[in-house]
């Protein structure tokens, strides 16, 4: 089984040892700003699996959106918060095997169904089923309503976080308190 | 190189064992971790392992619709990442604490 892995193509093996070493480290290291730079490079691996499978824009969409927006963003409430190694919540080690066990299974229990289905789905793969031209123009066709729905999700996401985000000023907590009263 | 040659000396089920294995991951991080904020990372990790599985599927078949898929799946993480955050910031002025075992003092 771990020789077949051999005959394999060496950019898949190493693109993947990197990802799931990358992987491990974000969920097992104690120090919060660490795991954030590991999961930006688990993303690069992630990104660089997407050019293999000839899907480039979303490669490139993956860089921006995820590594470059949502882990700044990560990183930015990591150090506004000033949270480090020192405070970081400490859990049992039973936990830790209860968590790997379970893990484990899932795994296993996959990992098991899809041994019994090894027949192979390639129909046509097309080098250029990834390119901007075809995405976009599926996108604004087929896709035109969930296309602007999800605009509206993310204003509303926007508008959240911005009230959520929103410290609450000194009249306004009074004005709070005496309606509670 | 030629760009078929990854998908002739390449089964599409190394592609699902892989996001099995990022997938069980995050999972693992997700029942380990006390830090709310590590808490999402390991949710985006989960998140990434199923995009991983859609544009290997989608490749694989010559279908664009797995790759829209993934857009619409950045779109709710980027929303879920930016409430979620601002949501755990909230509670930091509160509680001075990011721990999850904190939450659950919170009443309605």
């Amino acid at each position: 089984m771990l020789l077949s892995l051999l005959g394999l193509p060496p950019a898949f093996l190493i693109l993947s040892f990197i990802t799931i070493l990358c992987a491990l480290y974000v969920v097992t290291n104690n120090n919060p700003v660490y795991s954030v730079l590991a999961l930006i490079l688990t993303f690069f691996s992630i990104s660089a699996h997407y050019i293999l499978l000839n899907a480039q824009f979303l490669a490139v969409v993956n860089l921006i959106v995820y590594a470059g927006a949502i882990m700044v963003l990560f990183l930015f409430v990591l150090m506004l918060l000033n949270l480090n190694k020192e405070n970081e919540p400490l859990i049992k080690t039973g936990w830790y095997v209860a968590a790997a066990i379970s893990a484990g299974l899932l795994l296993v229990i996959l990992a098991a169904a899809l041994h019994r289905s090894s027949e192979s789905i390639m129909q046509n793969p097309s080098q250029d089923i990834g390119l901007v031209k075809n995405l976009g123009k599926v996108l604004f066709t087929d896709y035109l309503v969930p296309f602007e729905l999800s605009g509206i999700l993310f204003l509303a996401a926007m508008v959240g976080a911005v009230l959520l985000g929103k410290k609450q000023s000194a009249e306004e907590i009074s004005t709070s308190e005496t309606s509670e009263k | 190189m030629n760009p078929d040659s990854i998908f002739n000396a390449l089964d599409i089920s190394h592609y699902i064992y892989l996001s099995s294995v990022l997938f069980c991951i995050g999972l693992f991080g997700v029942l380990t971790r006390r830090n709310a904020i590590v808490l999402l990372m390991c949710i985006e990790l989960m998140l990434n392992a199923v995009n991983l599985l859609f544009v290997a599927f989608s490749s694989y078949m010559g279908d664009t619709a797995g790759q829209q898929f993934v857009f619409f799946i950045m779109v709710v993480a980027a929303a879920e990442a930016a409430v979620g955050l601002a949501i755990i910031v909230m509670i930091y002025r509160n509680t001075r604490s990011t721990d999850v075992g904190l939450f659950v003092k919170l009443k309605g």
